[in-house]
């Protein structure tokens, strides 16, 4: 596949999503609704429940299914209070101790006057400085388009997975190619020049590791990933908060710094 | 010598830059506020003779081999005088010491690549060890599409080594300018503890013609400006030039980390 085929593969409506994968790898899972302050959004969904018998807090981007739900759930793009709810589920983990998982798979946060109004820029960027310091391990697994900085409000971890056909961009290839040539058709090019596969990603060192799914099911990633996450929380066991936060600033401090080496 | 004349983009009168340079870049015609380069930022606020540059050298390349990125980085070097979107720095502001950054709209529109996020971190590590205040002046049109992920990432760099200074319990405060929007927006634009805006500037997540065509609605008048912000709670107030280096000032010392009277004894 060229990266615009992983592009539409990652977007394609029957494409297993986060809460797929939560039903799938976490047992017991309890919805938890709403950010405390304005309402609940269905964009995202988040909870508790165990993975292999230990707690953890999940969190993911839902576009919904069926049409009257995508309708429901703003077709997966999150608005600010989708943002603070799963940051209030997150603060909650922290308190209790427990992990948190967050999966990533949306166009990105919702843009619309609402939205605004309410503090989109706000609500991620509270998100990436309260994720910079919590002092529970963090993983995300971006299982479908992760789309700009509403991707990453749900990002900053301590380790990264990518399913193979997951994308992960800074802008959508079609809006890229709207602003730099004033044409949506030029999407497949943008694609390319953007480097947004997961071996891409992988290669830049923002993802940990890819999940292969050639020839797989949905359900055969699943069991994959849920080896996967079982063992980076018994590794991340072994090393004692501070120097996990510490990690975690030098997991970022490092992208893009093309000066020191 | 002929006197360069600049268009007030608010009620059309053309005023000279001399005029301009010496009026804190506000029209005489309506009092809009005109776009200034960092360089002319740090004049105004700065005091004089107290600026040292931070990483003055720090040039970019093309790191994801975009095509036409090189020579769009070399023409906005040549029309700009600067290496890159943001000039940062320590000093003083109404004599009291902090570090600072200020984003450059005459660079690519202040978009924010590598070198951006690279210096702005830099800064809050600066900040953080000499335990200083920061001050930081945003305007930019969001994340640089030429360097893809990598320009995204630096919203979560830059906002990790805020975190980390904001939990030595030292102050950043954060002006915003005309226009702050996208990645800059959704990241170390709001994670002031203190958050000031310019009158009039834009100030917002998405383009409104983004919004305008996802939504199909008219955005309305006043939509994302500095005064939009104030009124939905996203910004603690406007700020005016004149007086700026004046509330700044105050505003460190009143954010200086002090000990309470009945903690500075010694235990008996």
């Amino acid at each position: 596949m060229n990266a615009y085929e992983k592009v539409l593969s990652a977007r394609a409506a029957d494409r297993a999503q986060g809460t797929f994968y939560i039903s799938r790898i976490i047992d017991d899972f309890i919805e938890l609704h709403g950010d405390r302050s304005f309402g609940d959004d269905g964009a995202i969904v988040g909870g508790v429940g165990y993975l292999d018998k230990r707690p953890v807090t999940v969190i993911t981007m839902n576009r919904g299914d069926t049409l009257e739900e995508r309708m429901k759930r703003n077709f997966g793009c999150p608005s600010p209070e989708g943002y603070r709810k799963a940051l209030r589920l997150m603060k909650q983990a922290e308190k209790f101790g427990r992990p948190v998982i967050c999966f990533v798979g949306s166009p990105g946060a919702y843009c619309g006057i609402t939205a605004e109004e309410r503090g989109q820029g706000e609500a991620i960027a509270r998100n990436l400085w309260e994720m910079a310091a919590l002092e529970i391990p963090i993983l995300t697994v971006v299982t479908g388009e992760g789309g700009s900085g509403g991707a990453l409000a749900l990002s900053v971890s301590d380790r990264m997975f990518m399913l193979e056909d997951a994308v992960y961009s800074v802008v959508s290839p079609e809006g890229c190619a709207t602003i730099l040539w004033k044409d949506a058709g030029r999407a497949k090019e943008a694609a390319e020049l953007l480097k947004l596969t997961s071996a891409d990603l992988l290669r830049l060192g923002i993802a940990d590791a890819v999940l292969d799914e050639g020839g797989k099911s949905p359900d055969q990633v699943a069991k994959e990933l849920k080896k996967l996450l079982i063992s980076s929380l018994k590794d991340m066991d072994k090393i004692r908060i501070s120097v996990l936060l510490a990690s975690r600033y030098q997991r970022y401090r490092r992208i893009g710094d093309l000066w020191n080496g | 010598m002929e006197r360069v004349m600049l268009k007030c983009r608010k009620c059309g009168r053309e005023t000279p830059e001399d005029v301009l340079k010496s009026n804190w870049w506000i029209c005489p015609g309506c009092g809009g506020y005109f776009r200034m380069s960092a360089r002319e930022r740090i004049r105004l606020v700065v005091d004089e003779g107290s600026f040292r540059e931070l990483d003055p050298a720090m040039l970019g390349g093309n790191p994801l081999d975009f095509p036409e990125y090189d020579a769009k980085l070399e023409k906005a070097r040549e029309s700009s005088g600067e290496r890159d979107a943001v000039v940062t720095g320590y000093g003083k502001i109404g004599r009291r010491k902090c570090a600072f950054f200020v984003m450059d709209s005459g660079f690519m529109m202040g978009s924010m690549g590598t070198v951006v996020g690279e210096k702005i971190t830099r800064v809050f590590e600066y900040a953080t060890e000499n335990r200083l205040p920061v001050i930081g002046f945003t305007c930019s049109g969001g994340a640089r599409m030429q360097e893809g992920v990598l320009s995204l990432m630096q919203m979560a760099k830059i906002s990790v080594a805020c975190r980390w200074h904001s939990n030595a319990g030292l102050f950043y405060m954060v002006v915003l300018t005309d226009p702050t929007t996208g990645g800059v927006t959704a990241s170390f634009a709001m994670e002031g503890d203190v958050i000031a805006a310019e009158p009039g500037a834009l100030i917002g997540f998405a383009g409104q013609r983004v919004i305008e065509q996802t939504t199909g609605q008219k955005l309305p008048d006043g939509f994302q400006k500095a005064e939009f912000q104030l009124e939905h709670g996203f910004a603690d107030f406007i700020i005016g030039r004149r007086k700026m280096k004046d509330v700044i000032s105050e505003l460190i010392d009143l954010n200086t980390p002090r000990e309470r009277p009945a903690d500075k004894k010694l235990p008996k």
